[in-house]
């Protein structure tokens, strides 16, 4: 993985001497409130309903053990012995002392970490595809641009105050696993004519109040010149995007209203002017950083690992876990490992400090090292050889890591919602306990299938409902909590924004309104169809009509 | 308003002038876009140093042919979350080559000085005086640069290779 | 005319807090100074914001209560999981100590 060299210490280490002296003056009182909230937000710090609350980022969700240990470490220490991995692969805690984050920033600068804008109108955390650079079906590593884009993207004296927050992500993958085309700008690594690589550029995808899926203004941008077109789409975006109403500031809303074409026009344009000079990276910085990413020293094993398989055979629970939780690995022999936040009744992200540490153990022992965040909230371990698997499996069970339920209809998503959240009209974590405990029997859940619940407690939609497969929004009407279904989301290379099904449900029926979609589903699918299959085919009425036809 | 140059408050020569107020006969005067389009004939025939004022939503390109003309262009930020003046500035440099003098007008604090002289800004209307020491810690206290921007300094990906290419 | 009340954060913890009678803060919305009148609820404000700009505490508003039975509850949910702590963690918060 990326490591800090003397210059990147040095912006972090500065950093933080900033901050504390912001906070020194905040506290002193010769800031106001209205003047520090920029710059608390700048280091991602807010103000939630209880307490300050800090994001702390995870570049591209990858981390190492070490990193993973100090986060333990921050949460035992200066929060409630936990923290919460977040859909921008980045965790945050949600009880720190405004007079401790100097301090926390300091400890993080010593594994080399910043909570530098993970929040505020500026670019967010890059984030890709968590099995970058393990994946079988991967074209190229894309961790190597998303570290230069966090480069460049960092304290960029242009673009420090956008209209509103901006979100980039990449994969280096065909089949989609970061959303890419949901973001401001999502990257996808496409071979030109010649066999070389580049990026496919979408502009203006996005969730919130008003969802897109972004269009393709370039089909193929040769890499060399990614950091000049991400800047003249940024120009672009910086002049023009709306400042008047903070609900249409987003990038996506200056497509939508302008249109693809004539954004398209207007980067290329800008792009003319500023291609081929000093934003083409060199090739030796290109390598320089792509060095931090070489395969790790793998062993040469045989693709056919019979001692895993017989240990499958002979424990059954093993065999679920191993055929759910993981994924196809390029190099023979190893498995990607992923490591379920999301046990029955259990906080959708949550990690006690006690399950980090040991995470980073197991890391260690079997991995290289090294985690990964994943933007469905779970965590993964990239490199495990397949005959480690089943003690690690017994490891993971022992500290609650091992639910086999990936993907599956208790793998939610859900925003912090009204527990936590000065914004949200109603709670979403409940829901999601709820959800999981209907659906506890893993054997059910594993009939299911395939099948993603996404909540969001407002419209800001962080919990991204807008492409859950089923996707529930909570509402407030006269004090009581609502939810809304929409049916038929997607966030992968088919990605597609739910349609609202009817009526909202209340906090009490809502349970028991995904288990009639679910129902409805399994009675009317075919073939081993998944349930974005079965409705794709079938449309929403049947769904509709199961929903409400006692009303 | 105190107006800061290189880190020192200096004296303000400038006068702006209001769209409805009769321009002085002499001394450097500052005016809007839209005066300057109605009446450019009358202000180049003034024989004294023109400066104009841009809101945030006027972009330089409106005046890119004339800059020639202008001693000062001062790009507003009515609030300091109004971030469109920073390309505006970095155009003004790096596109139009424009070598007078940039002013940062309107909500202009201590914590945007760095990114506002990185993208080419070199005169800042300040509320108080107490700015002026602020400064010199406001702009050094981030040294490490990751872009190219209008200013001088490299970005830490050139910093890196020069140095590896001297060992 | 509403009965209000006036909460905010602490400035250094961030914890939820009320004004009160005293003209101080406290972690339990029990202590709140109840506003009954259209002079209370501005004189509550001016004493709070004052506060902010101490700072004691941050961003400063009102909430709507109701008093049953000599108890000051806020009318809106958001405030009253605010008030508590939240509820999926019931050991953290006023939850905690039996309200």
């Amino acid at each position: 993985m990326y490591r800090y060299d003397e210059y990147d210490q040095t912006l972090v280490d500065e950093r933080v001497r900033q901050f504390r002296g912001q906070v020194a003056r905040r506290l002193a009182g010769e800031l106001t409130e209205d003047e520090f909230k920029p710059l608390r937000l700048m280091n991602g710090l807010y103000l939630q309903l209880h307490a300050y609350m800090l994001r702390v980022a995870i570049p591209y969700g990858l981390l190492s053990a070490a990193q993973m240990r100090r986060l333990a470490h921050i949460a035992r220490r200066y929060d409630r012995g936990y923290g919460h991995f977040t859909t921008r692969q980045n965790i945050q805690y949600n009880w720190p002392k405004l007079e401790d984050t100097p301090d926390i920033l300091a400890e993080l600068a010593s594994v080399e970490m910043h909570a530098i804008q993970t929040s505020g109108n500026s670019f967010r955390n890059t984030t890709t595809d968590q099995y970058a650079g393990v994946a079988a079906d991967e074209i190229e590593d894309p961790r190597v641009y998303c570290e230069i884009i966090r480069q460049w993207s960092t304290l960029h004296p242009e673009f420090s105050f956008l209209p509103r927050k901006f979100k980039i992500a990449v994969t280096g993958a065909p089949n989609d696993r970061a959303a890419v085309r949901l973001h401001d700008i999502g990257l996808i690594m496409r071979r030109g004519d010649a066999g070389e690589t580049g990026f496919e550029v979408i502009v203006g995808g996005g969730q919130g109040r008003t969802p897109f899926v972004g269009p393709t203004i370039r089909e193929f941008l040769p890499k060399k010149h990614l950091l000049s077109y991400l800047e003249a789409i940024m120009r672009v975006y910086n002049q023009l995007g709306r400042r008047d109403n903070l609900f249409k500031a987003r990038i996506k809303i200056l497509v939508h209203e302008a249109g693809a074409e004539k954004v398209t026009e207007m980067v290329e344009e800008e792009w003319r002017h500023i291609k081929d000079g000093a934003l083409d990276l060199p090739a030796e910085e290109v390598e320089r950083i792509r060095a931090h990413f070489a395969p790790p020293p793998y062993e040469t094993l045989a693709a056919a690992q019979p001692a895993f398989e017989e240990k499958k055979r002979a424990d059954g629970a093993f065999a679920t876990w191993a055929d759910t939780n993981l994924a196809a690995h390029k190099v023979p022999g190893y498995a990607i490992v992923n490591l379920s936040l999301k046990p029955v009744g259990g906080i959708p992200g949550d990690a006690t400090a006690d399950q980090m540490d040991a995470v980073a153990d197991l890391a260690e022992h079997y991995s290289f090292g090294e985690i990964r965040v994943t933007h469905e909230q779970n965590l993964v371990l990239a490199d495990v050889r397949r005959t480690d698997l089943h003690v690690l499996w017994r490891k993971l069970r022992d500290i609650g890591l091992a639910t086999p339920n990936l993907g599956l209809v208790s793998d939610i998503i859900a925003c912090p919602g009204l527990d936590y959240c000065g914004l949200a009209n109603a709670r979403s974590i409940p829901v999601a306990q709820r959800i999981g405990n209907r659906f506890a029997d893993l054997k059910r859940q594993h009939d299911i299938g395939e099948l993603k619940i996404k909540i969001s407690g407002c419209i800001n939609a962080c919990g991204h409902h807008h492409v859950g497969h089923i996707g529930i929004l909570g509402l407030e009407r006269k004090g009581e909590e609502y939810y809304q279904i929409t049916l038929g989301g997607s966030a992968d290379q088919d990605a597609a924004i739910g349609k609202i099904i009817g009526p909202a449900f209340s906090s009490e029926d809502v349970v028991d309104a995904v288990e009639t979609v679910v129902n409805t589903y399994v009675e009317l699918r075919q073939n081993g169809e998944r349930f974005i299959d079965t409705y794709r085919r079938v449309g929403k009425e049947p769904f509709k009509e199961r929903l409400y036809a006692a009303a | 308003m105190p107006l800061l140059k290189d880190g020192v408050l200096v004296d303000d020569p400038w006068v702006t002038v209001d769209d409805g107020t009769q321009l002085p006969m002499d001394g450097p005067a500052m005016v809007s876009l839209e005066r300057w389009q109605a009446h450019r004939d009358e202000l180049l025939g003034r024989n004294a140093p023109l400066g104009i004022r841009l809101k945030s939503d006027q972009s330089p390109a409106l005046i890119a042919d004339d800059l020639d003309r202008f001693a000062v262009v001062a790009l507003e930020f009515p609030v300091f979350r109004d971030g469109r003046a920073y390309s505006y500035a970095r155009l003004l440099r790096e596109r139009y080559g424009y070598r007078g003098e940039v002013r940062a007008v309107g909500e202009v604090l201590r914590d945007q000085f760095l990114f506002m002289l990185r993208c080419g800004f070199d005169a800042f209307e300040v509320r108080d005086e107490n700015a002026a020491g602020q400064w010199r810690e406001a702009v050094s206290e981030i040294s490490v640069v990751y872009q190219p921007a209008a200013d001088s300094r490299t970005p830490v990906w050139a910093l890196r290779h020069r140095r590896s290419a001297a060992e | 005319m509403a009965l209000q009340v006036v909460t905010a954060n602490r400035i250094g913890d961030g914890t939820v807090v009320y004004l009160t009678r005293g003209g101080g803060w406290s972690e339990r919305i029990a202590d709140g100074q109840v506003s009954r009148s259209d002079e209370e609820r501005d004189a509550l404000m001016a004493v709070a914001r004052a506060k902010a700009e101490i700072p004691e505490v941050v961003e400063p508003y009102l909430i709507d209560v109701v008093e049953e039975a000599g108890v000051v509850r806020p009318v809106r949910y958001r405030e009253e999981i605010r008030a508590q702590g939240p509820p999926v963690h019931p050991a953290f918060g006023q939850q905690a100590a039996g309200g």
